[in-house]
């Protein structure tokens, strides 16, 4: 398999290149900082909580408002990106992470509920040069078009195979005492908490198949 | 979010007793709605005790040959129990019916009875709803009404319980084991669980200030083919406009119960009686008395020919 080209210039990068040359876009600062985990001044200030977790591989200790939520966490404090805010509400999927091996909506939890716990984000699946089979696999497959969702997709997709590999059944399975197939339809309805407003389903399905068959 | 504190317990006498200390505390399991709530402001605990330490984890059996889930038991750990797969199917096909594969891995067992109704008022903090803001009226009344309640439902409220895991409890007898400050212990049939709305439609189960799930118990298996059949408006990841859950046996007898159309899994003894001479028959003592809206009356023919369809699946 050919290894897929590796992207340098994330389009964070491309954003901030932009703004310091200039260029007339309007992008607010930080957009979603202060609804969201920093208080406002308005707002009575909150007793911080000191955490520590595990998060991909290195231990990383925080002092948070208890508001904080998980994504927050990883986006607004730790400086990992990749993991993307949608909804906000559990109903897109853009914020799944794998916590201690299982994976979850990030927003729906907050980060002080998970002292001393391991978290993997897409950033910690593989980087440029070394990508994650799965992520590969997206890349290989066009699993994406405008691609925010894609993190969520890849940390679910990887947690999917490790579902059913360890025989987890799905509203899929036919016989709840038989072990679940890497069908597409159970593929498509174990990834059905990952929304893809571009609808590239499909490529998706083929990528996470390859690599379930290749596992 | 409104500013809340937050404190780990360490033990149910701990978590029991920090609630009852502060009022305006709740606790916080998986959080995957409460938490959602909170950030639309329906909900504003000025405390969270966070129960996740509480080793209330485990699906152990009892001595009268049923199983005892502890109220932290995850929703996918439950739907997968080889116990349970086995021998109340009908609740692991309910649970794996129910939200996405992230959801389930956080919500518990316990959370998932409490978890509060999906009506678009409740959810829109600009409308009346007396559900959320006891006395400002029902939007849903006259409203876009086409996934609320008809069974069960008041002048006040006609939300619906939203729970796919709590009907197939229902169906299989399941009761709910809770703790109270004073170290007090009781046990309640999960008939008797949630609460009707009558003129207080934000009262919704008879769990009282402080008092915390602390298992859930099923009683022996009792065979017969098990069913769940949830009828939404996309194949997967959405509520049910309808569900039945249902047990029957080789002769015909059995049990029924539905969802999405109540503000508590709806089972009527009449209907379980019925149940040998068809879906139409079962039907009729299930949704006597309904009172449906213009947009929900669907769901009556509905819920017979959900019967019908269970009731024609081939059974062992």
């Amino acid at each position: 398999m050919a290894e897929p080209r590796d992207v340098i210039i994330n389009r964070r990068d491309l954003f901030l290149i932009g703004a310091g040359a200039g260029v007339s876009t309007q992008i607010p600062a930080q957009p979603s900082a202060a609804a969201s985990s920093a208080p406002a001044s308005a707002m009575q200030p909150a007793a911080l909580h000191r955490v520590q977790m595990n998060v991909n591989g290195e231990l990383r200790k925080l002092q948070l408002d208890p508001r904080t939520t998980l994504l927050d966490m990883l986006r607004e404090h730790l400086a990992l990106n990749g993991t993307k805010k949608g909804c906000d509400h559990g109903q897109c999927g853009a914020c799944t992470v794998i916590v201690d091996g299982r994976r979850v909506n990030s927003c729906l939890t907050l980060a002080v509920m998970h002292e001393g716990a391991g978290v993997t984000t897409v950033e910690g699946l593989g980087r440029p040069g070394h990508l994650h089979p799965m992520q590969a696999a997206f890349v290989k497959h066009d699993g994406y078009q405008c691609g925010y969702c894609t993190p969520g997709q890849i940390c679910s997709a990887v947690a999917v195979l490790d579902e059913i590999k360890r025989g987890v059944p799905s509203h899929a399975t036919a016989d709840l005492a038989s072990v679940p197939l890497l069908s597409a339809q159970e593929l498509r309805e174990r990834m059905s908490g990952n929304i893809c407003r571009c609808g590239a389903y499909a490529n998706i399905l083929e990528a996470i198949t390859e690599v379930g068959e290749g596992a | 979010m409104k500013l809340f504190s937050y404190q780990r317990a360490s033990s149910v006498v701990e978590a029991t007793a920090l609630a009852a200390q502060r009022p305006g505390t709740r606790f916080i399991a998986g959080g995957t709605n409460l938490l959602d709530l909170m950030k639309l402001q329906i909900e504003t605990p000025a405390h969270l005790v966070d129960v996740n330490g509480l080793a209330l984890d485990k699906i152990e059996p009892t001595p009268e040959g049923g199983l005892r889930i502890g109220a932290l038991v995850r929703n996918t750990d439950l739907a997968a129990d080889l116990r349970v797969r086995k021998g109340y199917a009908v609740l692991s096909r309910a649970l794996l019916a129910g939200a996405s594969g992230q959801l389930r891995n956080r919500a518990t067992t316990a959370g998932n009875l409490l978890q509060r109704t999906r009506c678009p008022y409740f959810y829109d903090t600009n409308q009346p709803c007396n559900k959320r803001t006891p006395g400002s009226g029902c939007s849903a009344i006259g409203g876009a009404s086409r996934s609320l309640g008809l069974l069960g439902v008041s002048d006040a409220c006609i939300a619906t319980h939203p729970s796919d895991m709590a009907v197939a409890m229902r169906v299989l007898d399941a009761a709910v084991e809770t703790a109270r400050p004073d170290g007090r212990t009781r046990t309640i049939l999960i008939a008797d669980f949630h609460r009707l709305p009558g003129a207080t439609p934000h009262v919704e189960t008879v769990l009282e200030p402080a008092e915390l799930i602390t298992a859930v118990t099923l009683p022996r298996p009792v065979g017969g083919t098990q069913v769940y059949h949830k009828v939404r408006d996309r194949a997967s990841y959405a509520f049910a406009l309808l569900s039945v859950a249902a047990i029957v046996h080789a002769d015909g007898t059995g049990r029924v119960a539905l969802g999405g159309v109540a503000p508590r899994p709806w089972r009527v003894e009449a209907a379980d009686a019925a149940l040998p001479r068809g879906a139409r028959a079962a039907a009729e003592h299930l949704l006597a008395g309904a009172k449906p809206t213009e947009e929900n009356a669907f769901k009556l023919p509905l819920a017979t020919r959900a019967i019908a369809a269970v009731l024609a699946q081939p059974r062992g």
